[in-house]
């Protein structure tokens, strides 16, 4: 069935201009260990890594440089602006990363409130004008507000990343109509950023029709990091198949799946 | 004379270029970026960049994160 066929074959993640096969993207962050982060990235599929930039340990108590793990020849490397709760703290730490020498991307936080992480509005969207105009590809970490991504998407971001949930809070998709509508209203690709906590929440937040899901927590943070990162790479697939392939309607009543037709006296 | 390196006092010979200072940290600068007094220093630069008493200077690298 070539309707069949075309499903199957979905077409590439493209953000700024790269095309990636995987749509999860995984964080680096809080491993119990390197080389369990090695092998949970390795299993989760993911292309794109985030990575946050920090001071360099000067006392060398320990050396953790995340690029003695992580090969960026292997993996895009997506700097983010983590720990800044201003527009002018994340165009330092934006400028920074890129100085690194690996891309031009962003992975754009402006933080607005150290209980909820949730993002300051106001200092995300200056940062991102901003940032656009120095070149930056932009992806930019946003509550899931509707007004909020659109005017994202006007300051030239690259993709808009409305939450799940706060990060680190593995609470899952608490607005999937909110964030189904951003992904309706939007040209620039949408990527779910934070809150997932198990694979069912991957899957029920790509059945949505976001172009990729973002997280961290939820593998590392895992009894099996190694194994959530799998099930996070199947459910991430599943949930993007079923999309494409289109749900049945809801029904309030039971229709059966067996002929009524030939039914014994 | 006294500088300061991310956020710590540090003495340093007078007249040290940023290049110096981070072979006196066993720093590679290939993984390092460099900033002086807030300004982005870059690679080709830090050994004809001298370092002033007083001067703020931020060694930054990428760590793990989500």
């Amino acid at each position: 069935m070539t309707t069949a066929i075309a499903t199957l074959q979905d077409t590439p993640f493209t953000v700024g201009g790269r095309a990636f096969q995987s749509r999860l993207m995984v964080g680096t962050g809080k491993y119990p260990d390197n080389e369990t982060m090695t092998r949970a990235i390795a299993a989760s599929g993911a292309e794109i890594v985030t990575v946050a930039v920090r001071r360099v340990n000067l006392d060398r108590s320990r050396d953790d440089s995340i690029l003695h793990h992580l090969d960026p020849k292997r993996f895009f490397l997506l700097a983010n602006t983590a720990g800044c709760y201003t527009a002018e703290d994340a165009i330092r730490y934006a400028r920074l990363a890129r100085e690194a020498g690996f891309n031009e991307f962003v992975k754009l936080e402006v933080i607005g409130d150290q209980e909820t992480l949730l993002p300051d509005v106001q200092g995300l969207l200056e940062a991102a004008r901003v940032l656009v105009k120095e070149g930056f590809q932009v992806l930019a970490y946003s509550n899931e507000d509707l007004i909020t991504a659109l005017r994202l998407e006007d300051a030239g971001c690259a993709a808009v990343m409305p939450l799940a949930s706060p990060i680190g809070s593995g609470l899952g998709l608490l607005n999937p109509v909110t964030v189904r509508t951003i992904k309706r209203r939007l040209k620039v690709p949408v990527v779910v950023d934070a809150g997932v906590g198990t694979a069912s929440d991957a899957c029920l937040t790509m059945e949505q029709g976001v172009d990729g899901i973002l997280m961290n927590t939820a593998i590392a943070a895992a009894q099996d990091p190694v194994a959530m990162a799998r099930a996070m790479r199947l459910a991430v697939e599943a949930g993007r198949l079923a999309f494409l392939a289109g749900r049945m309607p809801k029904r309030e009543v039971a229709v059966p799946s067996s002929p009524l037709e030939g039914l014994l006296d | 004379m006294e500088v300061v390196v991310n956020g710590s006092p540090k003495t340093v010979r007078p007249g040290v270029t940023l290049l110096e200072l981070l072979a006196e940290l066993a720093l590679d600068p290939r993984t390092v970026v460099v900033e002086h007094n807030r300004r982005i220093v870059r690679r080709p630069a830090l050994g004809e960049t001298p370092v002033a008493a007083g001067d703020a200077i931020e060694l930054v690298h990428f760590v793990g994160g989500g």
